[in-house]
């Protein structure tokens, strides 16, 4: 039995030792790489994502200042052509709510919709307002600049006349400025960050524990995909979570024909990141796909990463089916946007409950002990 | 038979372990209540959420508010008390029903550790711990005493050694055996551990992990009574618990199975223990002996041992009442608690429920986090008993908010041990319409895999 014990004892640390005596012998990576998927995040996803939604949101500041310089109906349709462009970029940063976008709460900031219209026009009446407020959400951001260039008035006519007119129009030009200049300003902070040494450390940061870069990735991801694209932008305007559908809801409710565009661009941006998609081109690198076939091979189960592919897949011809108008089609036949929903919701139970089991990552990781 | 419990009832064995124990054990629970504290857990477990989840029969157990904080300072002056064995009696009476209290509050919390520290401190209620190198023996001469009964030493030993071989029975099964599982999922992650990082990878090791750790739980006990084994089955005490302390995130139990484990030693270590706390504290052991001489605490009735007798006969037998239930234990998790099954089952799970109006047939869904914390979402989703009681906490609260003709439906996944997510209650049954028992649950919907073994 003694003899037992020790045998035991000494396996075990033999098992501990072999990796420091043949660790460089062995071919490096019998494991998965989660430093290189880090890096493929950062430096072929993220970063250059911010910075093409960075150049969106400078010409958006820039047609904002031509318009408000000279209210016409051509400024005006530059405006709105750069406010679509750059909402649609901005769908493609808004899942990475991570390090200083989280700590300035980056997606509240740009798209908290509906937008609070009387909140808008006391702000202007008064001219005093501090969007950093986290009570001004709901006056600021996209939704808000929605409000201010294609809610104000039934025609572009009666818009641009609005802004030459209007007893206030001054104030109404100034938070428009103020409103693209602020997105401008979130944006340039967050990429400066990233390129200041948030890079490094996110890239670094390989361990599995509550602050480990996959751990808080994978989170944050999958909180964006549940809740701001599957509840914010299909299932609250659809009335899932409410007695009554509430198309008001919808995103860019003004621009009205424009919300299935963002809804796509959301769910295509999720699928691209999942697979590791560089921003640029159609290369992939290391990703929750790649780290899944990686430790499927490990335990021959289900194979995840194409479950989850197909799923979006599917959500994604679903979401095709419907209304460029969202809120229309809500009107008019809300099954659609209820089967869309439904396509949605599957995959946030193959995200959050077997991509996550798989990752072995706790949803927002619970600082308890357990047994 | 009679006469030889009689016998055995009458045989005395030295008294240190038992203080040695009763120490140790007495430390390790207050710096785990200061911890706690420390942590700040107090506030996040048990004040802040809005919602507890209550063991069936123990409802009327619930967080004090404010008072909470009282109860864990209680609790916290208990356990040194025990140490210091000042008024032990009382102190670890106090102790147990404090820390039991805190354990019922809510099931969120539930851990095998915790359940572990109740059934020991019900126990050491019955063992005259404060019989040497107490402040009770030291305060009255008559309390003190050289030698006590050894069924009182051999009962701690026991339930120890119940808690592992029970545990190691519960890891037979083809999960674990056959599919490394979870340790195939968990072990992974350790992806930055310092030299065994890589390794956490292989799966061989998660092979060699599942079966050593498995052989352990079953071996230990063995190798912790028979005399020639015992220090080299003590060093593998600690190098297991050290090792599991380094992978998963599990407290302070490892260090209070590494202190417990010291009782099965001889007396002789035990009085080598009480030497170094009596220099470290500047005490005079030798008083505390002058004082016993050859004295034996006797039990002025039968019934101390009595009860740890029908205590741990109930030990015994409570883990098997899983055999009552036919469905899959680790899908419906009927009978899975008190059990010892300790880190056998990697499970997630996501639960949407729904309100419907029966009248009106409108439904619209819950939004979890606007009761549950995270941490109660996350082991609600998983537990067919959490599902219903927070079904019928939904249906009270709509119902108080005016809604009429309330019905509560779910619509859940889980995933065990690495498998695809399956659903797992019943979607059209209405929750409210089912109510908590020992009953089978018989709609939870059916595990679609097999699990063979304990």
């Amino acid at each position: 039995m003694k003899l037992w014990s020790f045998i035991c004892i000494g396996f075990l640390l033999f098992a501990c030792s072999k990796d420091d005596g043949t660790g460089t012998i062995a071919p490096p990576k019998s494991g998965f790489d989660r430093g290189a998927m880090l890096v493929n995040w950062a430096d072929n996803i993220i970063v250059p994502t911010y910075t093409s939604f960075k150049t969106e949101a400078e010409s958006l500041n820039n047609a904002a200042t031509a318009f408000t310089n000279g209210p016409t109906e051509a400024t005006l349709q530059s405006l709105r052509a750069s406010w679509t462009t750059a909402y649609i970029s901005f769908q493609k940063v808004s899942m990475f709510e991570i390090g200083k976008a989280e700590e300035i709460r980056y997606r509240n900031r740009l798209n908290i919709y509906p937008s609070n219209t009387e909140k808008i026009e006391n702000f202007i009446a008064a001219e005093s307002y501090d969007l950093a407020l986290p009570s001004t959400i709901d006056a600021q951001g996209f939704p808000a600049i929605d409000y201010l260039i294609n809610g104000l008035a039934g025609t572009d006519i009666e818009i641009v006349s609005f802004y030459n007119t209007n007893g206030n129009a001054q104030g109404y030009k100034n938070y428009l400025g103020t409103l693209t200049e602020t997105i401008l300003q979130l944006t340039t902070m967050i990429l400066d960050d990233w390129n200041a040494g948030f890079r490094d450390s996110f890239v670094a940061n390989t361990s599995s524990s509550a602050t480990g870069s996959v751990d808080k990735m994978a989170n944050d991801y999958i909180f964006y995909f549940e809740k701001s694209l599957r509840a914010g932008k299909v299932g609250i305007p659809a009335g899932v979570f409410s007695e009554q559908p509430l198309p008001e809801n919808v995103e860019a409710r003004y621009k009205e024909d424009f919300s299935k565009q963002l809804l796509l661009t959301a769910i295509k941006a999720s699928q691209d990141f999942f697979n590791g998609k560089y921003s640029n081109n159609n290369t992939t690198g290391e990703s929750f796909k790649t780290y899944l076939d990686f430790l499927n091979s490990i335990k021959n189960g289900e194979d995840l990463g194409s479950l989850i592919n197909a799923q979006f897949n599917a959500a994604d011809t679903q979401a095709n089916e419907l209304n460029d108008n969202l809120a229309l089609q809500i009107e008019t036949d809300n099954t659609k946007m209820l089967s869309t929903y439904d396509e949605l919701q599957r995959n946030v139970i193959l995200l959050k409950v077997d991509m996550l089991q798989a990752l072995s990552i706790n949803v927002d990781y619970v600082d308890a002990d357990g047994d | 038979m009679v006469s030889r419990i009689n016998a055995y009832r009458n045989k005395t064995t030295d008294a240190a372990p038992l203080a040695a124990f009763r120490i140790l054990f007495g430390l390790m629970m207050f710096v785990g209540i200061v911890r706690f504290w420390s942590y700040g857990w107090i506030d996040k477990f048990y004040i802040q959420p809005k919602f507890f989840f209550s063991y069936y029969g123990f409802e009327w157990v619930r967080p004090l508010g404010g008072y909470t904080y009282l109860l864990f300072f209680i609790c916290g002056i208990a356990a040194i008390c025990v140490a210091l064995g000042y008024r032990y009696r009382i102190a670890i009476i106090l102790f147990f029903l404090s820390f039991t209290y805190i354990e019922l509050m809510d099931k969120t919390t539930y851990l095998n550790h915790y359940y572990f520290i109740s059934c020991l401190s019900f126990l050491m209620i019955f063992l005259p711990a404060n019989a040497y190198f107490s402040l009770d023996a030291h305060r009255d001469r008559d309390k003190a005493y050289g030698q006590v009964p050894r069924w009182t030493v051999d009962a701690i030993k026991l339930l120890i050694a119940l808690v592992y071989l029970y545990a190691g029975l519960a890891k037979l099964n083809s999960d674990w055996l056959i599919r490394a599982m979870p340790l195939k999922i968990w072990l992974p992650a350790q992806y930055d551990l310092p030299l065994l990082g890589n390794l956490m990878q292989r799966e061989w090791l998660h092979y060699a992990f599942s079966w050593g750790g498995a052989a352990y739980d079953l071996a230990i006990p063995f190798l912790l009574f028979y005399k020639p084994t015992r220090w080299s089955a003590f060093a593998l005490v600690v190098f297991f618990h050290l090792m599991t302390r380094i992978l998963f995130p599990i407290g302070m139990f490892p260090y209070v199975m590494i202190v417990s484990a010291l009782v099965f030693f001889d007396a002789g270590v035990h009085h080598k223990i009480l030497k170094t706390l009596s220099t470290i504290f500047r005490i005079k052991k030798e008083k505390a002996d002058a004082r016993i001489r050859n004295k034996t605490y006797r039990n002025k009735t039968r019934t101390p041992m009595l009860i740890v007798g029908l205590f741990i006969a109930f030990q015994l037998l409570f883990p098997w009442r899983y055999l009552l239930y036919k469905n899959e234990l680790f899908w419906t998790e009927e009978g899975y608690r008190f059990s010892w099954r300790v880190m056998l089952m990697e499970k997630a799970g996501y639960a949407q429920f729904k309100i419907v109006d029966k009248k009106k047939e409108a439904a619209f869904l819950v939004d979890n986090t606007d009761f549950l914390s995270t941490f109660q979402e996350k082991q609600m989703s998983t537990q067919p008993d959490f599902i219903l009681q927070y079904a019928h906490f939904l249906g009270k609260h709509f119902t108080a908010q005016g809604h009429k003709n309330v019905a509560v439906y779910v619509e859940s996944y889980v995933a065990l041990n690495g498998r695809l997510s399956q659903p797992y209650i019943d979607p059209k049954v209405n929750l409210l319409e089912q109510e908590e028992s020992f009953g089978a649950k018989d709609w939870i919907l059916e595990f679609k895999d097999e699990i063979k073994g304990f």
